[in-house]
């Protein structure tokens, strides 16, 4: 079978007075039909700007773009802007973090879903707006029929995001695509709104791809996991085994920088040192080594390349220290060691640079 | 909304009292020539100048004169009669309406149509060679004076005194109700004149607005459903990015059915702004005072209705 999505070696630069900005640098996955991707990263790691360029919404003039975009085989690259169009909010829906600025102010809540319908579907208003109605109670929100005539600030946050949900889905796309989807969210509504995203994957058949800069959001919902920075995806497995046996030290902080419940309580959260490097001067060889507690001197150098781990052929790290370091390096961080004590016990005798 | 209506149309007969005071004072205390001499003619002498005085209650007290005015308007809508030709002022008023609004309408449509067309196109394709020459034009027109690029007009199109003979000149405005196409014929050049240095303004406006707009949120969600470029741009972006421009409509249109004094004057078209502007140069104290209770009443009731609209065109305002 092949997969629903399958990005080659994505490139997105765009030319700034500054200079380019190499927002997605080299960037491949695949995704198959049904399954959940979690895309974490930073701000700036380049996650957002992958899938829009996906749906080519970053297709702007002065917008460099490289590489394919395979949904269901055809390269939404090339593709021109009328076929775009009938792939967006078709075949795939993306839903924004902001549900308030998200929805157009002036235009009553089932207005904008009619109009949605109406984009890919040749249905009359009056079915149109039954279909909206539908969606709308699918989607969890109180009598629908009453709320459809609602403008977006009379619903609350919650309810804005399950209304730009239903959107999403009314012509029943194959992937929907959730960027910071709970990040404007309250924590008891970001939880209900995950559970709604799972349920209604599963009961569309569609793909997910969740964007979040919270390993803890994705935990839960998705089958694997990339993790990106700098533009590139540095970590992929899947989520069991990213947060069991990481590989990446960046992955490592990560984990690290989020509360647990499988951890003791009082362990200390470890924020992960430094700040995203510009995009603009990308730092030579890995571009984590700035912030990376076990950097060597050649680590400035050489540029790693995202490789299968030796004994587990679907997860892939970008990583220059040995196999074995990593796992001896992730016990001691496990076991409640500091990344300073980590490093003395595992690289010992190393000059520290 | 009603209580609000109704406690805005009470702040307007507040605001015209203080506009008719404000007018009254600054007529006594910066009198620019005596009324009676100007009405008595030429070489008067003084007896005569007094009978007039006294005929117009110009030798009464200042607050007499006043409360005695403020009488009329509220007891009777009588705005008094023209110190110069005792004509009535509500009639002379009414008379010369027709003429400013269908200069003031006339010249909304002009500049709304130019400047909605040319900022939306200007927004959408900026840096583009059309945005750069229509956004250069608009300095231009933002900058000419508005009797300069009258007078311009007049010596490049008017059939008198005209390079090319093409329009009616200065003083061929002729009422609707007389003849709707030589009204028409006449008013092209004085519309053009008076709505360019709008429409200037509301293409940046709108230009810089749209571009705004164009970056938010929602507008990325239009894209995403799959709607097209021109729906996007013309159903989610200018519905958002004129909201401004109503405000700014509605306000110049009030302004200028107050008499466009300018272009009235250029092009002789007996409208409220040649009557304001004749009237100051007579002293002609009730027909200044009419023409500006006119002209505030025109702007505080646009001021209220563009309020009144703003909660239809943005359902997020309520009164």
């Amino acid at each position: 079978m092949s997969p629903l999505l399958e990005v080659r070696d994505l490139r997105v630069h765009f030319d700034t007075e500054d200079g380019v900005v190499k927002a997605v640098d080299g960037v491949s996955f695949t995704l198959e039909k049904g399954k959940v991707l979690g895309i974490v990263g930073e701000s700036g790691s380049g996650k957002s700007v992958t899938m829009l360029t996906v749906m080519g919404l970053s297709r702007a003039s002065n917008a460099r773009i490289g590489g394919e975009a395979l949904f269901e085989g055809r390269n939404l690259l090339e593709a021109s802007n009328e076929e775009l169009r009938s792939v967006r909010g078709n075949d795939i829906s993306m839903i924004f973090q902001d549900p308030l600025s998200s929805l157009h102010p002036f235009y009553k809540v089932g207005a904008q879903l009619v109009e949605a319908i109406q984009a890919h579907q040749n249905l009359s208003r009056a079915q149109a707006r039954e279909r909206a109605i539908e969606f709308l109670g699918l989607v969890g929100i109180p009598d629908p029929r009453a709320r459809f005539d609602n403008y977006p600030h009379e619903f609350s946050g919650g309810m804005r995001q399950r209304a730009m949900i239903a959107m999403a889905l009314v012509n029943e796309p194959q992937l929907l695509i959730a960027d910071e989807p709970t990040t404007a969210l309250d924590v008891t509504v970001q939880a209900q709104i995950l559970e709604l995203i799972g349920r209604l994957k599963d009961e569309l058949g569609m793909a997910v791809i969740m964007i979040t800069h919270d390993l803890g959001v994705v935990a839960e919902v998705t089958d694997d996991i990339a993790v990106m920075y700098a533009g590139r995806i540095v970590e992929e497995a899947a989520t069991d085994e990213l947060f069991h046996a990481p590989e990446h030290p960046y992955t490592w902080g990560l984990l690290q920088s989020i509360p647990r419940l499988d951890r003791p309580r009082d362990e200390p959260l470890v924020p992960i040192p430094g700040r995203p490097p510009s995009l603009i001067n990308l730092p030579g060889g890995c571009s984590f080594h700035p912030r990376c507690p076990y950097v060597r001197e050649a680590h400035r150098r050489i540029e790693p390349k995202l490789a299968p781990v030796p004994d587990s052929p679907k997860h892939r790290v970008a990583c220059l220290l040995e196999s074995e370091t990593r796992k001896r390096l992730w016990q001691d961080l496990n076991a409640g060691k500091e990344p300073v004590e980590a490093r003395a016990d595992v690289m010992e005798g190393e000059e520290v640079t | 909304m009603t209580t609000y209506i109704i406690r805005r149309l009470l702040w307007v007969i507040v605001l015209l009292f203080f506009v008719s005071f404000i007018t009254f004072m600054i007529f006594y205390l910066f009198p620019s020539a005596d009324p009676a001499a100007l009405r008595a003619g030429r070489q008067p002498n003084p007896e005569l100048v007094e009978q007039i005085r006294h005929q117009l209650g110009l030798d009464k007290p200042w607050y007499v004169q006043y409360v005695d005015y403020m009488k009329g308007v509220f007891l009777h809508f009588d705005l008094g009669y023209s110190y110069q030709n005792n004509i009535s002022v509500k009639t002379q008023i009414f008379q010369r309406l027709p003429a400013t609004i269908s200069l003031a309408l006339g010249a909304a449509v002009v500049w709304l149509v130019i400047g909605i067309a040319v900022g939306t196109i200007s927004a959408v394709r900026r840096r583009s060679l059309f945005d750069r020459v229509s956004m250069t034009g608009a300095l231009v027109g933002i900058s000419a004076p508005v009797y300069w690029l009258g007078l311009l007009a007049l010596y490049l199109f008017a059939n008198d005194i005209g390079r090319f003979k093409i329009f009616p000149g200065s003083g061929s405005y002729v009422p609707i109700s007389q003849d709707p196409a030589k009204w028409f014929t006449s008013l092209i050049v004085p519309w053009f004149v008076l709505a360019a240095a709008f429409a200037a303004f509301y293409a940046r406006l709108l230009r810089s607005n749209l571009i705004d707009v164009m970056s938010e949120d929602y507008i990325r969600t239009a894209r995403a459903k799959g709607l097209s470029e021109r729906r996007v741009v013309l159903r989610h972006g200018i519905r958002s990015a004129i909201t401004p421009i109503v405000t700014a409509a509605g306000l110049d249109i009030g302004i200028l059915l107050g008499g466009a004094i300018l272009t009235e004057s250029v092009f002789n078209i007996p409208g409220i702004g040649r009557l304001a502007f004749d009237s100051i140069q007579n002293s002609d104290l009730p027909m200044i005072q009419g023409t500006v209770l006119f002209g505030a009443f025109f702007i505080v009731m646009a001021n209220l209705i563009v309020d009144i609209l703003y909660a239809f065109i943005d359902p997020r305002v309520r009164y």
